[in-house]
């Protein structure tokens, strides 16, 4: 029997009869992030990151049945030791290690690997099989450092508050948002945010982590002036009437597709910051090489293409369906999965 | 090759035209001429040769990446535009050169002659001078491929901006076999050099379709209604005692139609006519696809010449004499079109017959006619209208026929390109031949963005097989294709080929097995092929 299987329900460690992440009900899930892909209504009960608990709480329900852990704090169940290990992805992701008898296994959930000065950085971790996901797993996927970006970004409101524009800036609620709001220059004027966001970034304030302070688009107030403001919102809100109280203004979209022209064109936005909470095509392989595991499964993202490359490398593979988003939502990753977007 | 990367960041950064407009006049400003000659080149589909072949390209770009060739053509695949996906994965460096457009432009030219191992060479050498998105421009200048969303006709009213001079006399200019090697800015622009005037076409003035009932259009006598041929339409130009025959996608095609040589010796010099190229036999015309066997072909051999004749049905004259007539009303150039194609001996020019009506009504029993007369509808022009440029709303209408259609299942899809890279937009139908599904044609079209999204997901979630680039799905999805024309064709396993395919409605109504036969394609055939 192998530590970990992949079942209908989702990742699950038999032995100690707990599942990772599920995208049915379970009796005991442990959650890596707080996105909702990974965190699904129904189950139990919850066990995440000290910093996923309030949002997945804020998602699902206050009254659901959840415990949280610290980085490197362990529980051990009949045998098996589990712990949480910063993933890097957004505030509060974790990789989830599964230890038995000498055999390691690490979910690492989604991460990426540079560090974006908002949530824990990732660390690698030891193992002897790794479970990852490839939504950029192709060569072509490179990020810049994200310095690079944000100048990029605010060199371009900068050119909007010249022009008497105001700027809206997508990215989802739950994570870009966030590394957004921080990253940005905020002595070049306001920053605002939609609804689905502001709501999201109360409960994180509430835990006390320190946010740039944002203003909160009122839809009622009709007459607010948002020239030279920078707007915050999640993509879903792009094309609705929602945007059209902030005349005349530019649209940018941070997200890893935008590395690519054509979905780029395709939005019809103004402006595309590659920016992604994501690992690109050197990182994951980073990521893997630092594990020293013997085996790869892969989950999400080009994994046929992914896993033959990594086989061409003389690393074992294997590619496993489940529901987390990869490939299936046109353009893997960046759909607005949070919070009440 | 800076100015030009910035011009290219500006056009790929906004949707709006006016902006795009703005970029263009203002890198016209700043540019030297040569640089501004390669520019409307380029954007009017006036590249240089291509001096590698792109087998190669890929290959090196791979190795320069440290990927196998397989890796690189996956993601290929992916990104959609070939140019771009070498751009992509070659290491990140910092631009180190100084060359202008020209200056990259040239050194393309002249890897042409070279052999292999020294083309490879100073490939890898350019690549290594560049950052991202000047090897991306460098990469689209060498694989020829050059979509920036930016028209011909925008490019025009840029440079009209720019000289101040009259957005259809440059839109002229600009046309005609020039290239950017053997003419200048001042020649082609400034001066319009008397040798290119020679050979040089009028812009086509093309007709938007019929929006309401034709009733609208007013009293019947104001109006000519001819049959819409389904050709190529076509200039011929007699100046000088030289024969030149352009296509409407402004290319000359002169040696593909050797028998319009005799034309020279029954037209007066200085003369250009505008009219229908189509496959004709004894009083009768024949299908397009006749036509296509024609133009696919490089070399027009006797047997071609013979199993596909063709001749000219004359719309419409631009010159006579050597004199403009654009300006005159069309019924003033009617009659010089009369006086000189019947005046003229040869067989290979024939008027376009001037329908008669007293009724909106007796045009709708002609329109109906029309597949009959391998014609894709009826043409209503004003006649008072002047010849213009371009595809303008008032005076000319195109009134054509409702498309065929037939209910189709979609059995295989690929990725697209361009705009629908990383998107399953291409597709390929099939029809039932008792248990089995045979396919009869690809379509890329029709659908909305929201249906491509779902059927994206659908090919996604439903891949039954891969072949390379291509995934056959669960036999599901049944849309209504329609098309123009259809025809006999022994190189599709179906036995048919059609005209315009495109995806006319998803009829998620229709279970899979109620989608048409391929005895019903062939029913389509028997009547109209």
């Amino acid at each position: 029997m192998s530590l970990l299987s992949f079942t209908k329900k989702g990742i699950y460690c038999a032995r100690a009869n707990i599942y990772i992440d599920p995208w049915q009900p379970v009796d005991y899930a442990m959650i890596t992030h707080a996105h909702a892909d990974h965190s699904r209504a129904g189950s139990k009960f919850y066990l995440s990151h000290h910093l996923s608990k309030p949002i997945i709480q804020y998602r699902l329900g206050a009254d659901i049945n959840i415990e949280s852990v610290e980085y490197n704090e362990a529980r051990t169940i009949n045998g098996v030791k589990f712990s949480f290990h910063p993933a890097g992805h957004i505030i509060g992701s974790a990789q989830i290690r599964v230890e038995y008898k000498g055999e390691v296994w690490v979910v690492s959930g989604d991460y990426k690997l540079e560090d974006d000065g908002f949530c824990t950085p990732f660390e690698p971790i030891k193992c002897n099989v790794f479970i990852t996901e490839c939504t950029f797993g192709l060569p072509v996927f490179k990020w810049q450092d994200q310095s690079s970006v944000f100048e990029e970004i605010n060199s371009w409101w900068r050119k909007n508050v010249a022009e008497g524009k105001s700027t809206i800036l997508t990215g989802y609620s739950l994570g870009k948002a966030q590394r957004l709001i921080q990253g940005v220059d905020e002595s070049i004027g306001k920053i605002y945010t939609h609804g689905a966001i502001e709501n999201t970034n109360e409960v994180i304030r509430k835990m006390g982590v320190k946010l740039k302070e944002t203003h909160y688009v009122d839809p009622e107030d009709k007459k607010k002036d948002y020239t030279g403001a920078l707007i915050i919102a999640p993509p879903g809100a792009l094309g609705t009437s929602w945007q059209k109280k902030f005349q005349a203004f530019e649209v940018g979209m941070a997200s890893g597709w935008m590395n690519l022209r054509g979905p780029r064109r395709r939005r019809s936005v103004d402006r595309g910051f590659v920016l992604s909470d994501h690992a690109d095509w050197k990182g994951l392989n980073t990521a893997i090489d630092a594990t020293g595991c013997e085996k790869v499964i892969v989950t999400h993202g080009y994994t046929t293409i992914f896993s033959k490359w990594l086989n061409d490398r003389g690393i074992e593979t294997k590619i496993e369906n489940t529901e987390f988003e990869g490939e299936l939502d046109n353009e893997g990753e960046e759909k607005p999965k949070a919070v009440n977007a | 090759m800076k100015n030009f990367v910035h011009l290219f960041t500006q056009l790929d950064q906004t949707t709006k035209t006016t902006k795009k407009v703005a970029a263009l006049v203002e890198f016209f400003e700043k540019a030297n001429e040569e640089d501004k000659l390669w520019t409307i080149a380029i954007l009017s589909h006036r590249r240089p040769k291509r001096s590698v072949r792109t087998a190669l390209l890929r290959k090196w770009a791979a190795e320069a990446a440290d990927l196998p060739l397989w890796l690189f053509e996956e993601s290929y695949h992916i990104v959609g535009d070939l140019a771009e996906t070498m751009a992509l994965v070659h290491p990140n460096l910092k631009s180190k050169h100084d060359k202008s457009l020209t200056d990259w432009i040239n050194f393309i030219i002249d890897l042409k002659p070279l052999e292999g191992e020294e083309k490879a060479k100073k490939v890898n050498w350019a690549w290594n001078q560049l950052d991202e998105t000047e090897r991306f421009v460098f990469n689209k200048l060498i694989t020829g491929g050059w979509r920036i969303g930016l028209s011909q006709k925008l490019m025009t009213r840029a440079l009209a901006k720019h000289t101040n001079m009259d957005e259809n006399v440059l839109s002229h200019r600009l046309m005609g076999n020039w290239r950017a090697e053997t003419s200048s800015y001042h020649k082609l622009i400034v001066e319009s050099d008397p040798a290119d005037e020679l050979s040089k076409p009028y812009p086509f003035y093309l007709a938007y379709g019929l929006e309401g009932k034709p009733e609208e259009l007013g009293a019947t006598n104001d109006w000519y209604a001819e049959r819409k041929w389904d050709g190529i339409r076509g200039q011929i130009i007699v100046r000088n005692g030289e024969l030149f025959v352009w296509s409407r996608g402004e290319e000359l095609v002169t040696d593909k139609f050797p028998e319009f040589n005799e034309l020279i010796e029954s037209l007066p010099d200085g003369t250009v006519i505008d009219g229908e190229i189509i496959a004709f036999e004894n009083g009768q015309p024949l299908g397009f696809n006749l036509l296509q066997t024609r133009i696919s072909r490089k070399n027009v051999t006797k047997a071609i010449l013979k199993k596909a004749p063709v001749l000219m049905i004359a719309y419409d004259i631009l010159e006579a004499g050597g004199k403009d007539l654009r300006e005159q009303a069309l019924k003033k150039r009617r009659e010089k079109l009369e006086e000189i194609v019947c005046k003229q001996t040869s067989d290979k020019l024939i008027l376009s017959e001037i329908l008669t009506f007293k009724k909106w009504r007796e045009l709708v029993e002609a329109r109906k006619e029309s597949r009959q007369h391998h014609a894709e509808g009826l043409m209503l022009k004003h006649k008072e209208s002047t010849y213009k440029v371009g595809r303008k709303k008032g005076d000319w209408w195109k009134w054509k026929i409702d498309p065929l259609t037939i209910d189709a299942v979609l059995i295989y899809a690929m990725r697209g390109h361009g705009r629908r890279a990383n998107l399953y937009t291409d597709y390929t139908f099939a029809v039932w031949k008792g248990e089995e599904l045979v396919p009869f044609t690809k379509a890329y079209s029709g659908l909305t963005d929201k249906e491509i999204n779902q059927v994206d997901a659908f090919v996604k979630k439903n891949t039954v097989d891969r072949f390379g680039p291509v995934r056959s799905v669960t036999a599901e999805l049944v849309f209504e294709i329609a098309f123009e024309g259809i025809a006999k064709s022994s190189r599709h396993k179906s036995g048919v080929a059609l005209r315009f395919p495109r995806m006319h409605r998803w009829r998620k109504d229709k279970p899979v097995k109620e989608a048409n036969t391929l005895d019903d394609l062939k029913d389509l055939l028997e009547l109209y092929g």
